[in-house]
């Protein structure tokens, strides 16, 4: 926002078909003022933006002339401009204001929801264009979530700072998803880069970007290294590229003989087509870092370059080299590694490209760092080799983590004791009483031992009546609906209600959870406000109660009320809390209850 | 051991330590004659080893002055005499119970305790995880272990720490303790070992159909348990005994330290020696109490 006042020419429509009001429109920064050229014409207004609830405008290129409909809650506001320059200055004025006033924001990305909230928001609430529409892109992919902004943003009970306050996770892990995708490299060769002839001379072009330019450091240390050296002391930075590119150039035509002797004239270009020295080093040291259990002969009778015609239009095979030129050969499998390493190390540098020189400077940083970084990698791959196999535990014996049980299930498991707890304390007693001695106690043991060993095993362990109920007893006690209900995280109770009643008792559930989180967080009340706001959610919270009583009365009282009873125990909980602490705050100011519903 | 590396341990070969209560005092004033108990117990050890070849079954006898391994499928050998009766394997089971039953007997002369008659749980659970972790340690394939415990006597609340100390090994370990519980009322020892393992706690409604139950409930191995519906336990009980007399309560002082349970206010922990400060008043020291079950 440059300015924070337009002036345009325009003329004003109340509906499409209107001739038009010729005048002069004003927009400032909260509101626009239109005042007809004719002073006694009635179409003259004063609107604030905060009233605006969404702005058209017509597209340029339609045959449409250049429209602006702002419209508020009962009509809209149409002007049409003398070009598509004065409706473009326009549009954008207004949207700025339209989103610094902030609920309007709100009601142009997503009218149809929020049309009716703009009286909600606190006026004080200064928020950023970007925030508004975070929340509104939230509201729109989650729908429960915008069931319950509905419900209690827009009847008042939270406000829209309190509503977002407990969420501000959600709004902080969007924004990090939103953050730019790094770019990596291409993984085509950039040494590839065929340089375009024109066929009539003997001119060959090479394209450079600054893209390029990093790539080709970041593949050629030898070339990042004499371009810090060389530029700008020693030669301009258009004379270092065309000296790159010829030596390139030598490389494409795969003459090693003329490459031998162009380097012998400058050794400069020398650099440039010998084999880069850096590279060469850092691929011993990484022959030395290989993985122990790596088998490097049987991974080179793997590739496949002897193949004939495999792979890139640069065959390495049919680099046919004397030996004495061998300094000037580059083979394809080089560069193909090198390219490769470079690609899956990905951008190290995070500047602009503009300036090679920052950008060779980057490099040259980020490359250090990671030398020492792989040093230490060596450092625990090799003590990660060298364990001694009789020091080691066992690494295959499972081992569960300890873990805080489900707590529905240890009241699931509690449930019957409330009748047990009576049967033990009439039975557990008779059995303790042992008349026997201790002889006597080991002898009938011994006796009975002899005795089965004397009988054997008889054919018939067990009797078939006995068997048949005790088959029966065992498939009534798990069939039971005392074991079913809730047990099994496939068929819950929730899932056998019909499907509307489901629906209300997930929203109850959910409206719950947010109210009572806002509930139990206002505590202790320190100030009037808190005071304020735990009423309105204690009275929100009463509503609901009476709602969840109301569907237990419905067909599937007994299904239903099993789910009702921990929110009812909740808001219970909540209720008590909310009382006592009334009380005690009523005891502490001397009578005066600061709510005046105790 | 034989769990030679050569064997094919699929997923469904057991391991099975069985649990025997031989207190005299129970069985001697149990419904269930011991005699019918054992034939019971035997044929269904015959069972388990019939289901699966490689299947393993070890029997260790909880006395009432000690305990001892009296039977293991892997070392004994088959031969012996085979009366025609009843297998060898069970001839030589019986042999060993008596001879544990005679030395049982003979440690009770020294130090005579009268009253509580429990068995020495403790001890069996203890030497059943050793001998899961030998075969844990034996190598990487080896037979899913599980525990069985066949107890009639009641819990002794003085084993308590011992006994769930066992419990919380055996579930970090990943082993299950099953129970079948044959004395009147149901022993919370086993319901929480089950319970905490995710084994099964069963105490049969039937005593003389005490096969029909084990074949039923506890034969299945634990790959096949997951296809299966199984009792689950109702109503377990989770008192605790208190470290200082022993005692089983449902309402008492927790150490905020090392969590040891106390029945009454002690100045000083005495499991981790922590001195606690005087309660403030006597509201907040009610409320530091913790209910373990709820009332009825």
């Amino acid at each position: 926002m440059s300015c924070r006042q337009v002036v345009k020419r325009a003329s004003y429509k109340s509906k499409i078909k209107d001739p038009g009001t010729p005048g002069v429109l004003t927009m400032t920064e909260n509101k626009f003022v239109f005042r007809p050229n004719d002073p006694s014409s009635a179409a003259k207004f004063d609107v604030e933006f905060k009233h605006i609830t969404g702005h058209k405008n017509t597209k340029e290129g339609t045959d449409k002339p250049p429209w602006l409909n702002l419209s508020d809650k009962d009509r809209c506001y149409i002007f049409e401009f003398g070009s598509f320059h004065d409706l473009h200055v326009c549009r954008d004025f207004v949207g700025n204001a339209l989103a610094k006033s902030g609920e309007a924001a709100k009601a142009s990305s997503a009218a149809k929801t929020t049309s009716e909230k703009s009286g909600v928001t606190l006026p004080d609430e200064q928020l950023s264009t970007a925030e508004m529409q975070l929340r509104m892109k939230l509201l729109q992919e989650d729908s429960e979530l915008q069931k319950l902004h509905m419900q209690f943003v827009i009847s008042g009970v939270l406000t829209e700072s309190e509503f977002w306050a407990t969420r501000k996770k959600l709004l902080d892990g969007d924004s990090r998803t939103k953050s730019k995708q790094r770019v990596g490299f291409r993984s085509s060769m950039i040494l590839d880069t065929k340089p375009m002839t024109d066929g009539r001379m003997n001119k060959v072009t090479f394209n450079l970007t600054p893209e390029i330019k990093y790539q080709i450091f970041a593949l050629k240390p030898a070339v990042h290294q004499a371009f810090l050296t060389l530029v700008p002391s020693k030669m301009t930075e258009k004379d270092f590229w065309t000296k790159y590119f010829r030596a390139e150039y030598l490389h494409s035509t795969r003459n090693a003989v003329a490459a031998a002797a162009e380097a012998a004239e400058d050794e400069e270009l020398a650099i440039f087509l010998k084999e880069d020295a850096i590279l060469a080093s850092e691929a011993r040291r990484k022959i030395r870092r290989v993985d122990p259990t790596l088998d490097m002969e049987a991974d080179q009778g793997d590739d496949y370059t002897h193949l004939p015609d495999h792979g890139i239009f640069r065959d390495g095979s049919k680099d046919v080299m004397e030996l004495q030129n061998e300094l000037y050969r580059r083979t394809l499998s080089q560069d193909l590694n090198r390219q490769g390493a470079v690609v899956l190390q990905g951008r190290t540098v995070d500047v602009d490209l503009e300036d090679p020189r920052t950008v060779a400077e980057a490099l040259m940083q980020s490359r250090r760092e990671s030398d020492e970084s792989a040093e230490q990698d060596r450092l625990d791959r090799i003590t990660r080799m060298t364990e001694i196999e009789d020091l080691q535990e066992h690494h295959d014996h499972p081992v569960a983590q300890l873990c805080i049980k489900d707590p529905r299930d240890y009241f699931d498991t509690q449930q019957v004791n409330a009748l047990k707890t009576l049967d033990d304390s009439r039975t557990g007693t008779e059995q303790k009483k042992c008349s026997l001695t201790t002889e006597e106690a080991y002898g009938s043991l011994r006796e009975a031992i002899s005795k089965i060993k004397s009988i054997g095993l008889k054919n018939s362990t067990v009797a078939p009546e006995i068997a048949i109920t005790v088959l029966n007893g065992l498939t009534q006690n798990i069939s039971s609906t005392k074991y079913q209900l809730g047990k099994n995280p496939q068929d819950s109770v929730l899932d056998s209600l019909p499907n509307k009643t489901k629906e209300e008792l997930l929203h109850h559930w959910m409206s719950i959870q947010e109210l009572l989180r806002h509930f139990w967080s206002s505590y202790p009340i320190t100030t009037t406000y808190l005071s304020t706001k735990v009423g309105r959610l204690k009275d929100a919270m009463s509503q609901i109660y009476r709602q969840l009583e109301e569907i237990k009365q419905s067909d599937f009282r007994h299904q239903v009320s099993l789910l009702v009873r921990p929110m009812h125990q909740a808001l219970d909980a909540a209720f008590q809390h909310f009382d006592a602490d009334l009380q005690k705050r009523a005891a502490r100011s001397g009578g005066e209850t600061p709510n005046g519903n105790s | 051991m034989a769990s030679a590396p050569s064997k094919l341990y699929a997923d469904d070969v057991s391991l099975l330590m069985v649990l025997l209560d031989t207190n005299p005092f129970f069985w001697s004033s149990s419904s269930l004659p011991f005699s019918v108990f054992l034939s019971h117990v035997l044929t269904f050890l015959n069972s388990i080893l019939l289901l699966n070849q490689l299947n393993q079954v070890v029997v260790i006898a909880t006395g009432y002055n000690s305990c001892s391994y009296i039977y293991d499928s892997s070392t004994s050998t088959n031969q012996g005499s085979d009366n025609g009766r009843m297998p060898a394997r069970c001839v030589n089971l019986l042999q060993k119970l008596e001879e544990f039953v005679i030395k049982d007997e003979q440690l009770i002369k020294e130090g005579l305790r009268e009253g509580i008659a429990s068995s020495l749980l403790s001890g069996s659970l203890s030497m059943a995880l050793c001998y899961i972790q030998r075969v844990f340690r034996s190598g990487p394939l080896h037979p899913q272990p599980r525990i069985l415990c066949l107890q009639g006597s009641s819990d002794g609340p003085e084993q308590y720490v011992a006994i769930m100390n066992a419990i919380f090994s055996a579930q970090r370990s990943m082993i299950r303790i099953d129970s079948c519980y044959m004395g009147s009322s149901n022993s919370a020892f086993l319901q929480q070992a089950s319970y905490i393992t995710g084994g099964v706690y069963l105490k049969p409604q039937q005593p003389n159909g005490l096969f029909q139950y084990l074949s039923t409930v506890f034969a299945t191995d634990l790959h096949s348990r997951a296809f299966l519906q199984l009792p689950k336990s109702l109503g377990v009980d989770f008192r605790a005994s208190c470290f200082c007399h022993k005692k089983t309560i449902d309402l008492g002082y927790i150490c905020s330290v090392c969590l040891s349970i106390f029945c009454k206010h002690h100045k000083k922990c005495s499991t981790c020696g922590s001195v606690f400060g005087q309660a403030q008043s006597d509201v907040n020291s009610t409320s530091n109490k913790k209910r373990k079950t709820p009332e009825t």
